[in-house]
């Protein structure tokens, strides 16, 4: 006992982060930029549960707000448009010891990536996905995105969007096998750490779109939400999350929202105004793949040759020496 | 086994003894037999099974699939022969050969698409149910009528057989058994041992009921009693003088066990033909060993679950064919930009496209080498024949891992399903890569810290302390930090093909086959060795001074190649992809598209090598290489 307690204090000296321990580059994000508050609550998230950052991952694809992982002192994987998803899949199916995040745009998720968003659902393996989703592509220079309201003028839009925008919510839920749906916005930086924080909590694959300004592109998209508080509506409830007495004075319209309800979830869902924020559903029963497709069984070279060995028996022919010296009297 | 039970039975339905022997067995050498039948009546089954009961009695074997692209195609139609070649010889057999001597068909349609495609001997012999012969329906009469007609008048030897009518002397649905009396029929006309072909039935159907076994006894048995009785054709193949272990399977099955014997845990993959049943093998026996195959919902997904299940130290194969492997070009690139070690086998059928879905072509060659944007310096190997499967993804996962790069594995619908015997492995745990060494990062080790001679530099991986960084498929620096500067970008694009080079170091110099100098070399790759090693002994045994060289690295190649091209007068690649004809119609010197080695050769060693090609969709003939072979020696005795 004696010889463990030093041990004991040095690990919990160790398991003390600091948000300087999650901070790397200085993010290149424009200014006013909905990803930095994004960041900040996200860096808060890994020093309030304690995340070794040598165990966390973040994937992202490409766009804005996938230079995410750059800038935490974090592993990182900057990978392809759209394929944030399925790496971050593979990083997780055999190591259950990493906290695996996923960061995508817009255009990753909703676009050039809407396959793996939607069988993501369905494997439902235990990592936090967040769409920063600002309706537009930025590192590109202005194009319409999918969730681009109608009328939006961009590049490939001069004449206006003619199309009704997706809405990430509403999908998600459609997809039976998802787990927990959340949404928040950039501008309440204290809800949206609580949310996240609830999705990294939530065993299975947690679904999070943060609505996001985009200072250079669509610069006023939001302004009426943000100057009028009410026109917000959040999410309460005892399995959800709570708000502090300071955000529910500015933020009057409330509603108990039960985030085992899936009807009413989807219901809510399906209004963009006012923009509801908060957990939408949740379900804490449905499996994730990788408990269900993963084997117990140790990966060793000593397994390996025991079972190859039986494998090799199965397709072994023996050359009949011995059948052969009996037989060679046969008629031939 | 249901074997105890039945061992009286067993003896009542044994042939006569003595009319067995009325007709003594006249020794070949080899003998080649084609099953072939519409889907689902079982001719690949019947002839998996005598392929392996031949091998068990020490056979040399090779067996070829015979597949239509559909699962139902329409019945007693030309396009839909479903079948099974096997080669059997008193030696080691390397490849399918050339014409069968021996065809069972079990309708008359099936019988001409092989005859018209000349896949059978001049004079052949044709055993072909009789039951059309008699049809209801007139039309079918009439066919049948004209096809024997058509068969006799090309030469074959056409033997009208009753199987339905003898089946039905057993079985209700002569559907599902006429298989295993044709198995019979054949292990009588092979002098093959009914005890070991008992033994065999009862394994295929391990899983059914004793009844099945024995409704598939009996079948066996009848036909075995009735070519005994009824037909003249009684030979022999010795066994060969093989003294090891062998093992008998097809070359996705020995992918499959090449990826478990690797120690590699994580097989992501798409369903795609004929790929596929490598990840069927491996779906079942991948959990016993801690792997996980996953079907992913696509081939891009499939790719990038492997790369993210490489970089977090597990590494991955994913398995695929032409199409799924054009559509993880993006992600290869990726792989090589950020050193993740992957192994990707591309199963070649013929394209482009859809092409020929189950049929075999060696296409894929350049594009594996060259086939996503950018400087993508990719290993490229490729399996000559079913063991090589085995063999070639444990080398391709040591290297990928060694290197922190791509290693592409070629292999073919050729090598997928046919089945040949193979030395059993002796399992060497050095084959099995050592886990991944997890201690801390020492303070200032940088995760792309690049060797200035190999270009390798050491890989950090999640969980290891003090290694955190960003891997990027954006340019980087030695800090994996995104730099866009041009000294950073020439960097890492140089010693990221410098790795190339340091792999080229290691590699063996390709031996050759045949003469050591002389008037013709034939350069091949992947499963054309074993036809054309194959032509060349045919060709030495006459007096040619040729041979062939096979490489097994395609990217880099190794040395000694320019070498041993400098000893022959002539060089020529035989491959199964296109190449023009030379100088016919529109073609010449100038726009003349060479066949894919044949281009690499002739780009890297400045050698003026010919080609020749066929894109038949059928794995290449020895006779045909034989053929190529000597038209180019006499092409070049006639000029001046």
């Amino acid at each position: 006992m004696s010889e463990s307690l030093p041990h004991c204090l040095l690990d919990l000296a160790d398991d003390d982060y600091t948000i300087e321990d999650y901070q790397s580059a200085v993010p290149r994000w424009c200014v006013g930029c909905g990803d930095h508050g994004v960041l900040t609550a996200v860096q808060r998230l890994c020093r309030d549960e304690r995340l070794p950052p040598e165990k966390t991952v973040f994937v992202s694809g490409i766009g804005c707000s996938s230079r995410f992982p750059h800038y935490l002192k974090t592993y990182g994987f900057h990978g392809l448009h759209g394929r944030a998803l399925p790496v971050a899949q593979g990083i997780k199916i055999k190591r259950p010891d990493l906290h695996v995040f996923v960061i995508m745009g817009d255009g990753d998720c909703c676009s050039i990536g809407t396959a793996h968003w939607i069988h993501a659902l369905r494997y439902n393996m235990n990592m936090t996905a967040i769409v920063l989703d600002n309706g537009i592509y930025g590192l590109t220079k202005k194009q319409a995105s999918p969730t681009s309201p109608r009328g939006q003028i961009s590049n490939t839009t001069p004449y206006g969007s003619r199309l009704d925008p997706l809405n990430p919510i509403d999908v998600t839920l459609g997809v039976g096998n998802a787990s927990f749906v959340a949404q928040s916005v950039d501008w309440i930086p204290d809800l949206t750490h609580d949310i996240i924080q609830a999705g990294f909590r939530h065993k299975g694959f947690a679904f999070i779109r943060i609505l996001q300004r985009c200072p250079e592109y669509m610069g006023h998209r939001y302004d009426d939400w943000v100057q009028h508080p009410e026109r917000m509506l959040l999410l309460k409830h005892e399995n959800g999350i709570h708000i502090g007495a300071d955000l529910g004075r500015i933020y009057r319209n409330q509603q108990e929202h039960d985030p085992a309800d899936r009807n009413r979830a989807r219901e809510i869902a399906a209004v963009s105004d006012p923009i509801p924020v908060g957990i939408l559903y949740r379900n804490e029963r449905v499996p994730c793949y990788e408990d269900e497709q993963v084997p117990d069984t140790l990966n060793t070279p000593e397994r390996v040759k025991s079972y190859l060995e039986a494998e090799f028996d199965k397709f072994t022919v023996e050359p009949p020496a011995a059948q052969a010296t009996t037989r060679a009297g046969a008629p031939g | 086994m249901a074997r105890t039970a039945n061992d009286t039975l067993d003896l009542n339905v044994r042939p006569p003894a003595g009319r067995v022997r009325a007709r003594p067995a006249l020794v070949v050498d080899e003998h080649t037999v084609e099953i072939v039948s519409d889907s689902g009546e079982g001719a690949q089954k019947c002839g998996q099974s005598f392929g392996s009961i031949a091998a068990r009695m020490g056979l040399g074997i090779w067996t070829v699939e015979i597949i239509p692209a559909e699962i139902q195609p329409p019945a007693r139609s030309i396009e839909g022969a479903s079948g099974n070649r096997i080669r059997l010889a008193s030696r080691r057999v390397t490849n399918g050969g050339d014409e069968a001597d021996l065809v069972v068909a079990f309708n008359d349609q099936v019988m001409l698409r092989r005859a018209r495609e000349g896949e059978l001997k001049p004079g052949g012999t044709v055993l072909l149910e009789n039951k059309w012969k008699d049809h209801p329906d007139p039309a079918i009469a009439a066919m049948y009528r004209d096809a024997v007609e058509e068969m006799k008048r090309g030469g074959y030897d056409v033997r009208e057989v009753p199987l339905e009518v003898e089946c039905l002397k057993l079985v209700d649905d002569p559907h599902r058994g006429k298989n295993m009396f044709v198995l019979g029929m054949l292990c009588h006309i092979y002098s093959l041992d009914i005890d070991i072909a008992r033994d065999q039935v009862a394994y295929i159907f391990r899983k059914k009921s004793d009844a099945v076994v024995q409704a598939n006894h009996d079948l066996l048995q009848a036909g075995y009693a009735w070519a005994a009785d009824h037909l003249d054709l009684h030979f022999k193949v010795p066994p060969s003088a093989m003294k090891e272990a062998q093992i008998v399977v097809n070359g996705n099955v020995a992918v499959g066990m090449g990826v478990v014997a690797s120690g590699m845990e994580v097989c992501a993959m798409y369903p795609i033909t004929p790929a596929t049943s490598a990840s069927h093998y491996l779906s079942e026996i991948f959990g016993n060993v801690g792997g996980v195959v996953h079907q992913a919902e696509d081939e891009i997904a499939a790719c990038a679950f492997a790369i993210g299940a490489s970089y977090a130290g597990k590494c991955a194969v994913t398995i695929t064919s032409g199409p799924g492997f054009s559509l993880k070009q993006e992600l290869l690139g990726l792989a090589v930009m950020a050193e993740t070690p992957l192994v990707v086998v591309d199963v070649m059928r013929g394209g482009p496209s859809t092409g020929l879905p189950t049929k075999t072509e060696q296409s894929d060659l350049l594009f594996a080498c060259f086939g996503g944007h950018g400087d993508a310096p990719k290993v490229v190997m490729a399996a000559a024949d079913i063991e090589d499967c085995f063999y070639s993804v444990i080398t391709a996962r040591k290297i990928a891992e060694t290197f922190n790069t791509v290693v592409v594995v070629l292999t073919d619908a050729n090598l997928a399903s046919a089945q040949q015997p193979f030395p059993r492995p002796r399992l060497d745990p050095a084959w099995h890569c050592p886990p991944f060494d997890q201690t801390p990062v020492p303070e200032g080790a940088l995760p792309y810290d690049w060797d200035a001679t190999t270009g390798i530099a050491r890989r950090f991986i999640p969980g290891q302390p003090g290694g955190m960084h960003t891997l990027t498929g954006l340019a980087h620096n030695r800090k994996s930090c995104v730099a866009y500067d041009s000294a950073a970008n020439v960097e890492g694009v140089r010693h990221r093909s410098l790795k190339l080079a340091a792999l080229q170091k290691s590699l063996k110099a390709p031996t050759l086959h045949g003469a050591e100098e002389g008037d013709l070399l034939v350069v091949g790759w992947g499963s054309t060795r074993g036809a054309i090693e194959e032509a060349i002994d045919r060709l030495c045994a006459k007096g040619h001074r040729v041979a062939s060289m096979h490489l097994k690295f395609i990217q880099p190649m190794a040395g000694g190649i320019r070498e041993a091209m400098a000893r022959f007068r002539q060089v020529i690649t035989i491959e199964n992809n296109w190449s023009d004809p030379p100088d016919t119609g529109l073609i010449d010197a100038d726009n003349r598209r060479y066949s894919e080695l044949a281009t690499l050769l002739r780009a890297r060693f400045l050698v003026d090598v010919d080609c020749w090609s066929e894109v038949k969709g059928q794995p290449l003939k020895p006779g045909t290489v034989e053929r190529v072979v000597l038209q180019k020696l006499n092409a070049e005795e006639t000029q001046p």
